[in-house]
């Protein structure tokens, strides 16, 4: 395993779980990949500062009329960036944005990141009485501002973004900000939280998606200021940027897709950017995968190979971690096999990798969330009832217990293990739209 | 020299006539037709040179027990450096004429087998004297260098398939181009004009799949990904008084099979020579390991045993049981997978010395006796198996046993999963001449009787048994290959006082000995 020269960055382990054995003529390969980070940033102690910021935070606040009504919205929104900027670390770049149908910068102001210290979180407070309702929704302003921002101190390798909104983004078109988001995207990571319930999760979802951070619902805007506090911690805790899942794959072979199955379900399929030398019909592709920490996240990659004989073996993918070098190289920091082995054992090859079977479970216990609540949102009662139902057997199976008890607020649960359901009669907003929300969390296979 | 004279069609890589398969690229030699390299070699060079055949013993040989087979076609004009015409040289490894008896008979003093050529030199056949080392892995053939090793009467020598035949090549490599320095130095003359080509193991393999010459450091393609042949896939050893062969067949990925063959001297300087074969059991955790383990260490441990004197069946049970604890300790010393049985294999093993035959096995892996005239073979062992145990308890009849699909489920092996490891033993005393064969049922799915498998047994198997090895490897693959395998040959002759026995029916069944 390659080590950087910063003692302070995380050693990374690549852990592939699969069946490589195939049945004759089979040619998916399906492999869980499990990448875990370990002695980086947040173990590590007495980390020093001095030779400058090693990351830099902008949090997006939402302050367009709507965050007036009612009026703790706005406060939440104010004691939650005061709780935030507490917990920016000594010499962490940061800045304050007021979004509405226009960014404006609130702290430190003249397009410049403050660094931060006591008297400049200090100062950063006292701005946030700035923080005014009044406006329309534009999403895309507030993200372009960020990457301003961001961009006058190319030195800082980890960009984060913190964007709090109550509602749709109403004064543009989807594909305004969609632009902003293909411009933008590499550039900076960004969580994204939607307060109350008038937003959109499609929308904030593609929000985060895109820029690989999380997304989530305080439908209490008293629970808003742990929330910042939590994420911005989080950020801080990161200690290595631009961290890309690199996938060889043979001649005449195809990735099917590459999905981040835990923590959340995320699909980087449409992410992958060519790389290196493609000669000989071999291909590298990278996905993206933001910023790390000390944490452990697993992928499922999918690989279509062309069809060997029993008793042939092959290498169906090569899945390595490498990070950008200031030089425009890369650095592989850690890497595992993905393997086919044709074979005439039936036992062999018909036994699913739990792993992979578990984490096909999760995912499509998303879908099935995200089918169902879209079925409901038309008046497809049956399709819903239908889909949630299997949500809940999945839920079940896989003991995704929290993903079940936001199910059971949803629908009545008559009997999990079959997945029959009935829709309660006064399901909240607030229990819909979290459920929704949160449909791609996922649990880890029991060990 | 002849057999360095051919090169692969995919990738040049030097090949031999015996070759089966490439060593650069590992293609099936035997589907293609190989293509004379520029050699300064007769074009009429043998078809079929023996890759048994040794260069010239070293001076201090006592005799050349390691000495080409000598078959007619393999004529010293055409293979000058690995036969030179001195008649000593020429003379059949494994029978010597009767006529100079030694005092203290070895193991493989024979009458002359008709099938040697007349006009041999008689020579005293020591096991100990000449050792050959050989097989399609070890690129013998490197022009220049002097073919398969030829070692002076060591005290022991141990050759296992564990051995890196790429290691192999490059040191042979090196050997090559250090022809002429060794005591193994071949004296006869090079062509002064000959090119003597340096081969670098690592470099400019091709893939097998696609031709490209992008191998990575995990042995596949980087190109096409296909995973390229191991030194594993196919090994053979030939030491003097046993030769094993070993090969992936068709239908599995891996071997998972592993042997090992060796002779030493015990107290007094009687020879012996020692066979071990397992068969990792495949729906263990790494059975390849388990399978080379037990192979490695029962070997070893024999020979430390039969050195110091113990009688060949406690040295047996004692192996069998030091392997078992081997292939146990396996389990803790790597990963577990969570829906596989610890490693685990199944092992045989036999004992050749002083014209007695000591056979141990746990498993389904076998030993059989094929005299020269075939009638009275044997099976040796008695398999721990569902299938043998139906039979044995006379529940059905062995066709409808080995019908059934739990025949081949084992009931007993060696891993941490084993109740309890029991080896069984066997002592065995030839009266004719023969060979005993060690297989796993790799080969023995093919043709499991004694009676049907000793006609596939070649008839010169005991003059030439590393050619009779590889011959029953390819019939195992010409029937389809469906299992890995792996058959160990030993010449046998009677001992001094061995009475003769009739001659059973072809299916007798010796009764094991429980050791």
């Amino acid at each position: 395993m390659a080590k950087l020269t910063k003692s302070n960055l995380p050693q990374f382990a690549v852990d592939i779980f699969q069946n490589e054995y195939l049945a004759e003529g089979a040619r998916e390969v399906n492999a869980i990949v499990t990448v875990t980070a370990t002695g980086g940033g947040t173990s590590a102690q007495g980390i020093s500062y001095t030779d400058g910021p090693d990351a830099a935070v902008v949090i997006m606040v939402d302050c367009s009329g709507s965050m007036d009504y009612p009026s703790t919205k706005i406060r939440a929104a104010r004691e939650a960036t005061a709780a935030a900027i507490d917990a920016v670390r000594d010499g962490v770049a940061f800045a304050v944005v007021a979004g509405t149908h226009e960014a404006k910068e609130v702290y430190p102001g003249s397009g410049q990141l403050a660094v931060s210290h006591a008297g400049s979180r200090e100062e950063a407070k006292q701005s946030l009485r700035r923080l005014t309702p009044g406006g329309g929704t534009a999403i895309s302003t507030w993200l372009s501002k960020a990457d301003q921002l961001f961009k006058s101190r190319p030195d800082i390798s980890i960009r984060h973004g913190i964007l709090l909104t109550d509602g749709r983004n109403e004064h543009e078109k989807p594909s305004d900000l969609q632009r902003v988001l293909n411009r933008v995207q590499g550039h900076f990571t960004a969580d994204c939280r939607g307060v109350g319930t008038d937003w959109e999760v499609e929308e904030l979802r593609r929000i985060s998606s895109a820029l690989l951070g999380s997304v989530d619902i305080v439908a209490d805007p008293s629970g808003l200021a742990d929330d910042f506090r939590a994420m911005m911690q989080n950020a801080m805790g990161k200690e290595v940027a631009d961290v890309a899942l690199r996938v060889w794959t043979p001649a005449n072979a195809s990735v099917r897709f590459v999905k981040q199955v835990a923590p959340t379900v995320e699909d980087l399929t449409e992410r992958r950017q060519e790389s290196g030398d493609q000669s000989g019909g071999r291909r590298v592709g990278d996905y993206p995968t933001g910023s790390w920490g000390d944490e452990s996240r697993d992928y499922h990659v999918c690989v279509q190979v062309p069809a060997a004989a029993v008793g042939n073996e092959m290498l169906a993918g090569r899945i390595s971690l490498v990070v950008p070098l200031p030089d425009g190289g890369t650095d592989v920091l850690s890497q595992g096999l993905v393997k086919a082995v044709w074979t005439d054992d039936l036992a062999a090859s018909t036994k699913m990798n739990p792993q992979v079977a578990h984490y096909t479970g999760q995912a499509d216990l998303a879908v099935a969330i995200q089918e169902g609540m879209d079925a409901h949102r038309r008046g497809d009662i049956d399709s819903a009832t239908s889909k949630l139902g299997r949500a809940v057997q999945l839920a079940h199976e896989s003991g995704n217990e929290d993903t079940f008890k936001l199910l059971a607020k949803v629908v009545d649960v008559v009997d999990a293990k079959e997945g029959t359901v009935r829709f309660r009669k006064n399901v909240s907003e607030e229990d819909s739209k979290t459920l929704e929300t949160r449909s791609t969390k996922t649990v880890r296979v029991k060990k | 020299m002849n057999q360095l004279t051919l090169s692969c069609p995919r990738c040049a890589q030097p090949v031999s006539e015996g070759d089966r398969f490439c060593e650069g690229c590992g293609i099936d030699l035997r589907n293609t037709a190989p293509a004379p390299t520029a050699a300064p070699t007769p074009p009429q060079s043998p078809p079929a040179a023996p890759p048994f055949a040794a260069p010239a013993a070293p001076p201090q040989a006592a005799a050349p027990f390691g000495a080409p087979p000598a078959p007619p076609q393999a004529t010293p004009p055409s293979a000058p450096q690995a036969a030179p015409p001195a008649p000593a040289q020429a003379a059949p490894p494994f029978a010597a004429p009767p006529a100079p008896v030694p005092a203290a008979p070895p193991f493989a003093a024979p009458p002359a087998p008709p099938q040697a050529p007349a006009g041999e030199a008689a020579v005293p056949a020591d096991p100990r004297a000449g050792l050959v080392v050989g097989g399609s892995p070890a690129p013998a053939h490197v022009p220049g260098a002097t073919g398969d090793f030829v070692l002076a009467a060591p005290a022991r020598l141990l050759i296992s398939e564990a051995e890196d035949a790429w290691d192999q090549a490059g040191a042979e490599a090196g050997a090559a181009a250090g022809s002429g320095t060794g005591p193994e130095a071949d004296p006869v003359d090079h062509e002064p004009t000959e090119v003597v080509p340096v081969i670098d193991p690592d470099a400019g393999r091709v893939c097998v799949g696609c031709g490209a010459r992008t191998i990575d450091a995990d042995g596949y393609c980087e190109s096409c990904g296909r995973s390229q042949p191991r030194p594993r896939d196919h090994q053979e050893r030939a030491l003097a008084g046993v030769c094993g062969v070993s090969d992936r067949g068709h239908r599995h990925h891996r071997n998972e099979d592993a042997f090992a063959v060796a002779a030493t001297s015990r107290p007094g300087g009687v020879p012996a020579v020692v066979a071990v074969v397992c068969d990792g059991v495949s729906s263990a955790t790494r059975p390849d390991e388990a399978s080379q383990a037990a192979a490695d260490i029962a070997s070893e441990h024999l020979l430390e045993s039969l050195e110091s004197g113990a009688e060949p069946k406690a040295a047996m049970h004692a192996a069998i049981m030091v392997a078992a604890e081997r292939v146990e300790r396996l389990a803790s010393e790597g990963p577990l997978e969570s829906s596989r049985n610890s490693p685990a294999c199944t092992i045989v093993s036999a004992v050749a010395s002083e014209g007695e035959v000591t056979v141990g096995w746990v498993g389904d892996s076998r030993a059989y006796w094929f005299p020269d005239d075939r009638s009275g073979s044997l099976r040796l062992t008695l398999d721990d198996s569902w299938a043998a145990r139906m039979v044995e308890a006379g529940l059905m009849s062995e066709a409808e046993a080995y019908a059934d699909p739990r025949a081949h489920a084992i009931t007993g092996w060696l891993g941490a999963d084993a109740v309890e490891v029991e080896p069984h033993t066997t002592v065995f005393t030839p009266t004719v001449p023969g060979v005993i064969l060690v297989c796993t049922d790799g080969l023995w799915n093919y043709e499991e009787s004694a009676a049907a498998l000793a006609a596939v047994v070649p008839a010169d198997a005991r003059v030439r048994p590393l050619e009779a090895a590889q011959d029953l490897v390819r019939f195992a693959c010409e029937r389809g290959g469906h299992d890995n395998i792996t058959v160990a040959v030993l010449p046998c002759l009677p001992g001094p006082t061995a009475a003769p026995v009739p001659t059973g029916p072809a299916i007798a069944r010796p009764q094991p000995q429980e050791g």
